[in-house]
C-alpha cells in the first residue's frame, strides 16, 4: 500500500472564535504559521503572491504580504466561462471525480442499491449535472486519502470531492474552491471510556488517526503522551494498527480493541458513531477548524471557478437551498445545529 | 547344532560382561587367552578349520539376509510414506492453500454482489472454510510437532477463525449498509494475504519438500546389501574352489543351495529396487512435477480472480507503493502472467494426450478470461461500472465465467495427473513388497545349507 507522505497537512490551531476578530486572529495566526515553515519552501515565486483577499462580506483586512499564503480559503470569483480544464471534460462526456466510499454518510457504497452516496456525492452530481447536463455523466475513483494530490497531479481525476481540508500548504500543489463545509478534529472513543477529549486523558491510551491525515499531524505536534505511531511505519511490515490508510480503518481497530481511540474530523467521526451507537465524540467541540473544498489541478482555473459558480447555485435557496437539503437528508442526523453552509470567499485575481 | 562348540561361550559372554563391567576383571584377560590359544589350536587341523569357515560362511549368509532386510524395510518404509503419507499431505497443504485463497475470492465477490450474497457464493465460502479446518485437522495429527510444518499449522489454526470473525462482521455490517462492512472485508483481505496465505504456502513448500526427501530415500541404492550379497557369494565360490582342490569333488549340494540361494536375494535386490527406483523416479518426474506445477497454476488462478474481484471492491483505493497504478489489477496482471507461464509448463510435462487436453483447455479460457478482463477494464474506465461489475460476476459471458472453466480444467488435469502418480509410486512400492521376508527366509536357507553342506565334508574326519 502507498504511504508516500507527498505532502502533510499544516494545521493552524484556533479557538472558537467568531466574526472579524475570528477571521482577523485566523489571517494573523495563518501568517505566523505560514511565515514560519512556508518561507523556506516557496522561494521559487508563491503562487498567493499578491492574493488580495476580497470578499464576500466576511472578507478581512488581511495584512497582505507577498509570498506567503494568508487565506487559503479564498478562491477565485465563480464564472461558467468554457477553458480548456472544462473542454477537456466535455469533449470525454463524463466528469471524473475522486471520492472516497469509506466516509459515511460523505461517499459510500449502498450495499443494497451499489450506487454511491452521499453529501460529496450529491455535490459531484450537482458539478456534472451542470457542466455536462446530466448527474450521472460522472465516473467516481475511489482515492486513498494519502493519494488526492497525486491523483490529480497525474490526471486520473478532474476533481477531487473528498472531505479535503483547503490548507496552505496543498494550495501549493492543486487549486480549491471555495469552502463548502466547516469541521475540525475531535475525539472518537466508546461512550464509557476514561477518556475526555483531546487532552491530558489520552495519557498511555492508544490513539489511531489516517496516514496523511491533519489528524496525524496534530498527534505529532501534541499527543498528551498517547501512543499513535506504529512500529516500522511506511515499511513493508507496517501493521496498519495506528496509522491506517482510510479513517474508517480506525473505527475497524476500535471495535477490535486493538486502539482506545480515535482522532479524525469531526464530520468524519460523525458518520463513524453512526455506524457504532457505543462510540462518541468525545469534548465540548473540535479543537480546530478546517473547511472542506473541491480540489482541482493547479491552473485549471476555468474548471475552480465553474465548479464555484455551481457551488454559488448550490448554497441560494436559504432553508431549501441544495445544500440544506443534501445537509438535512446525510449529515443532520450527525452534526446537527447547521443552519447555513459556511460563506464563500474570493480573491481578486 | 554341533559345529564349533567353541562359538558357544563366546557369542554367550558378551551380553553377560555388558550390565557388569566391575565383575572380576582380572578373569577376562585370561578367559580370553584360553579361548584365543583354543581357536588357535582348533585352526591348525583341517577339521577345526572346516568348522571355523563353515561359522563363517553361516554367519555371512545371515548377515547378508539381514542387512538386505533392514535396508530394503527402510527403502519399502520410505515408499510406503511417499504413497501413503508425504504425498497426501502434500496434496492436502495444496488444498489448504487452494481452500483458503478461495474463501478470499468468494468473500470479495460476495460483498461486490451486494447486501445479499448470492447463495452459491455463500455455499462455496462456508465449503472453502470447512475443508481448510478439516484438512489442518488431518495435517496436524500427521506432523511432528517439532517440524516446521507444525509451526505454519499452529499459525493456521490461530489466524484461520479471527479471519473468519472478521468476514462475519464484514457481513454483518454490510447487511446494514455500512461502510464499515467493506472496511471490515478489507482487514480479513489483509491477514489473508500477509498471515494466511504465506503461512499456507511455506506448509505446502515444507510438505513437498517432505516428499522429495522421502522419495530420495526410497529410490536410494542399497549399498550395504548389494555389498554384503558380493562378499558372500565370493566367499561361497572360494569355499567351493577350496573344495575342489582338495577333494577333487565338484559339486558340494549344502554349498551349491547356499550359493543359489544369496544370488537368488541378490538378484531379486537388484532388480527389485531398480524397478522401485524406475517407477518412484517416473512418479516424481511425471506425477509430482505436473501436480507441482498445477497446484501452483490453479493457486495463482484464484489469487487473479481475488484480485480481479477487489479490483472492483476497492474502486482504485488502493494504489501501488509509489501510487502509479491500482494495487489489485497489477496484482491480478502478474498473477495472469504466471498463470500462464505455469500452463506452458503444465503443457510440456504432461506425458499423453488425457493430461494435455485439460490443460489446453485452461489455457485456452485464460486467454479467453483476459480478453473479457480488457472488455470489462475498459467499460469500468469508461465510467460503466455496473456494466464492468456484469461483465465480472455476471454469469453469462464473464471473467468470472471464464475463471470457472479455467478451474475446473485444472481440476481435471490435477486428477490425471494425481492417478499416474499414484499408480506409478504404488508399482514402485509393490516391487519391493516381500523382498524383506524373502531375503531373511533365503538367508536362512542359505545358512543352513552352508552347514550342511560343511558337516558332510566334516563327517569325513569322523
Amino acid at each position: 500500500m502507498a504511504r508516500a507522505r507527498t505532502w502533510a497537512r499544516r494545521r493552524t490551531p484556533r479557538g472558537g472564535l467568531r466574526g472579524w476578530g475570528g477571521v482577523t486572529a485566523m489571517a494573523v495566526a495563518c501568517v505566523i504559521t505560514a511565515a514560519l515553515t512556508l518561507l523556506p519552501l516557496s522561494q521559487h515565486g508563491g503562487r498567493t503572491a499578491g492574493a488580495d483577499p476580497v470578499g464576500s462580506g466576511t472578507t478581512a483586512t488581511v495584512p497582505v504580504r507577498a509570498e506567503v499564503c494568508t487565506d487559503p480559503e479564498a478562491s477565485l470569483p465563480p464564472s461558467s466561462a468554457d477553458g480548456p480544464g472544462i473542454a477537456k471534460i466535455k469533449a470525454r462526456g463524463k466528469l471524473v471525480a475522486g471520492v472516497d466510499q469509506n466516509s459515511y454518510r460523505w461517499g459510500y457504497r449502498n450495499p443494497y442499491s451499489g450506487e454511491l452516496e452521499g453529501f460529496d456525492i450529491d455535490l459531484v452530481r450537482a458539478l456534472a449535472k451542470d457542466i455536462l447536463g446530466d448527474p450521472d455523466a460522472v465516473i467516481f475513483r475511489a482515492i486513498p486519502t494519502n493519494q488526492r494530490i497525486a491523483a490529480l497531479e497525474r490526471d486520473r481525476v478532474d476533481v477531487i470531492v473528498r472531505t479535503m481540508t483547503i490548507n496552505c500548504k496543498r494550495l501549493e500543489q492543486v487549486s480549491f474552491s471555495t469552502a463548502y463545509f466547516r469541521t475540525g478534529q475531535q475525539i472518537l472513543a466508546p461512550k464509557d471510556s476514561p477518556i475526555t477529549g483531546y487532552d491530558d486523558s489520552l495519557k498511555g491510551k492508544r490513539v489511531c488517526s489516517g496516514e496523511g491525515t491533519t489528524a496525524f499531524e496534530a498527534l505529532e505536534k501534541e499527543s498528551y503522551g498517547a501512543i499513535f505511531r506504529d512500529e516500522f511505519d511506511g515499511t513493508e511490515r507496517d501493521p496498519d494498527r495506528l496509522t491506517v490508510p482510510n479513517q474508517l480503518d480506525c473505527l475497524v481497530r476500535l471495535q477490535l480493541g486493538e486502539v482506545d481511540a480515535v482522532l479524525t474530523d469531526n464530520a468524519l467521526g460523525a458518520g463513524q458513531a453512526a455506524q457504532d451507537p457505543a462510540v462518541a465524540l468525545k469534548g465540548s467541540g473540535p479543537f480546530t477548524t478546517e473547511f472542506y473544498g473541491v480540489a482541482a489541478k493547479k491552473g485549471a482555473d476555468d474548471l475552480v471557478a465553474r465548479v464555484n459558480k455551481v457551488l454559488v447555485d448550490y448554497r441560494a435557496g436559504g432553508k431549501d437551498s441544495a445544500w440544506m437539503v443534501s445537509y438535512r437528508k446525510w449529515l443532520a442526523a450527525g452534526l446537527p445545529g447547521i443552519t447555513a453552509p459556511p460563506a464563500p470567499k474570493y480573491r481578486s485575481n | 547344532m554341533t559345529q564349533l562348540p567353541q562359538g558357544g561361550p563366546q557369542t554367550q559372554r558378551a551380553p553377560e560382561q555388558a550390565p557388569a563391567p566391575t565383575g572380576l576383571p582380572a578373569q577376562r584377560p585370561g578367559s580370553w587367552a584360553v579361548q584365543s590359544r583354543r581357536l588357535r589350536a582348533v585352526a591348525t587341523t583341517e577339521p577345526g578349520r572346516l568348522q571355523i569357515i563353515g561359522a563363517v560362511l553361516a554367519l555371512l549368509v545371515v548377515a547378508f539376509g539381514a542387512v538386505t532386510a533392514l535396508e530394503i524395510s527402510h527403502r519399502a518404509s520410505a515408499a510406503d510414506d511417499v504413497v501413503g503419507r508425504s504425498q497426501p499431505l502434500s496434496a492436502d497443504s495444496a488444498s489448504i492453500y487452494r481452500s483458503l485463497a478461495d474463501a478470499d475470492t468468494m468473500a470479495a465477490g460476495g460483498f461486490l454482489a451486494g447486501a445479499q450474497e448470492p447463495k452459491a457464493v455463500q455455499e462455496q465460502y462456508r465449503k472453502d472454510i470447512e475443508e481448510a479446518a478439516r484438512l489442518l485437522v488431518k495435517a496436524s495429527a500427521n506432523t511432528d510437532s517439532s517440524t516446521s510444518s507444525w509451526r505454519e499449522i499452529t499459525t493456521l489454526n490461530e489466524v484461520l477463525p479471527v479471519y473468519t470473525g472478521l468476514i462475519e462482521r464484514a457481513r454483518a455490517n454490510n447487511r446494514q449498509g455500512l461502510p464499515l462492512g467493506g472496511a471490515y472485508l478489507r482487514y480479513a483481505n489483509q491477514k489473508m494475504t500477509n498471515e494466511l496465505l504465506p503461512a499456507a504456502e511455506r506448509l505446502y513448500a515444507a510438505e513437498t519438500g517432505r516428499l522429495d526427501r522421502d522419495a530420495a530415500d526410497a529410490r536410494r541404492w542399497p549399498f550395504l546389501s548389494l555389498a554384503a550379497g558380493l562378499v558372500v557369494l565370493g566367499a561361497l565360490v572360494w569355499m567351493q574352489r577350496r573344495n575342489y582342490r582338495r577333494t577333487n569333488r565338484v559339486f558340494n549340494h549344502g554349498l551349491l543351495v547356499a550359493t543359489a540361494a544369496a544370488s537368488v536375494v541378490l538378484l531379486w535386490l537388484a532388480v527389485g529396487h531398480t524397478v522401485a527406483r524406475t517407477e518412484l523416479r517416473s512418479a516424481m518426474t511425471q506425477g509430482q512435477e505436473s501436480l507441482d506445477v498445477l497446484n501452483n497454476a490453479r493457486i495463482n488462478s484464484l489469487k487473479a480472480r481475488a484480485n480481479e474481484n477487489l479490483t472492483l471492491v476497492a474502486r482504485g483505493a488502493v494504489l501501488t507503493a509509489d501510487g502509479s497504478a491500482d494495487q489489485y489489477e497489477t496484482d491480478y496482471t502478474t498473477g495472469m502472467k504466471a498463470l500462464r507461464a505455469q500452463l506452458k509448463e503444465a503443457e510440456r510435462l504432461a506425458d499423453d494426450e488425457s493430461g494435455s487436453a485439460p490443460v489446453a483447455k485452461a489455457a485456452k479460457s485464460v486467454t479467453e478470461w483476459q480478453e473479457r478482463h480488457r472488455k470489462a477494464r475498459a467499460t469500468d474506465d469508461q465510467g460503466d461500472y455496473e456494466g464492468a461489475l456484469q461483465q465480472i460476476i455476471g454469469a453469462e459471458d464473464s471473467t468470472g465465467q471464464s475463471f470457472q472453466q479455467v478451474d475446473s480444467a485444472l481440476r481435471t488435469a490435477l486428477a490425471h495427473e494425481q492417478g499416474e502418480f499414484t499408480a506409478a509410486a504404488e508399482d514402485g512400492r509393490g516391487a519391493l513388497r516381500g523382498l524383506p521376508t524373502g531375503a531373511a527366509a533365503l538367508a536362512v536357507l542359505g545358512a543352513v545349507a552352508a552347514i550342511l553342506g560343511i558337516n558332510r565334508r566334516l563327517s569325513e574326519y569322523r
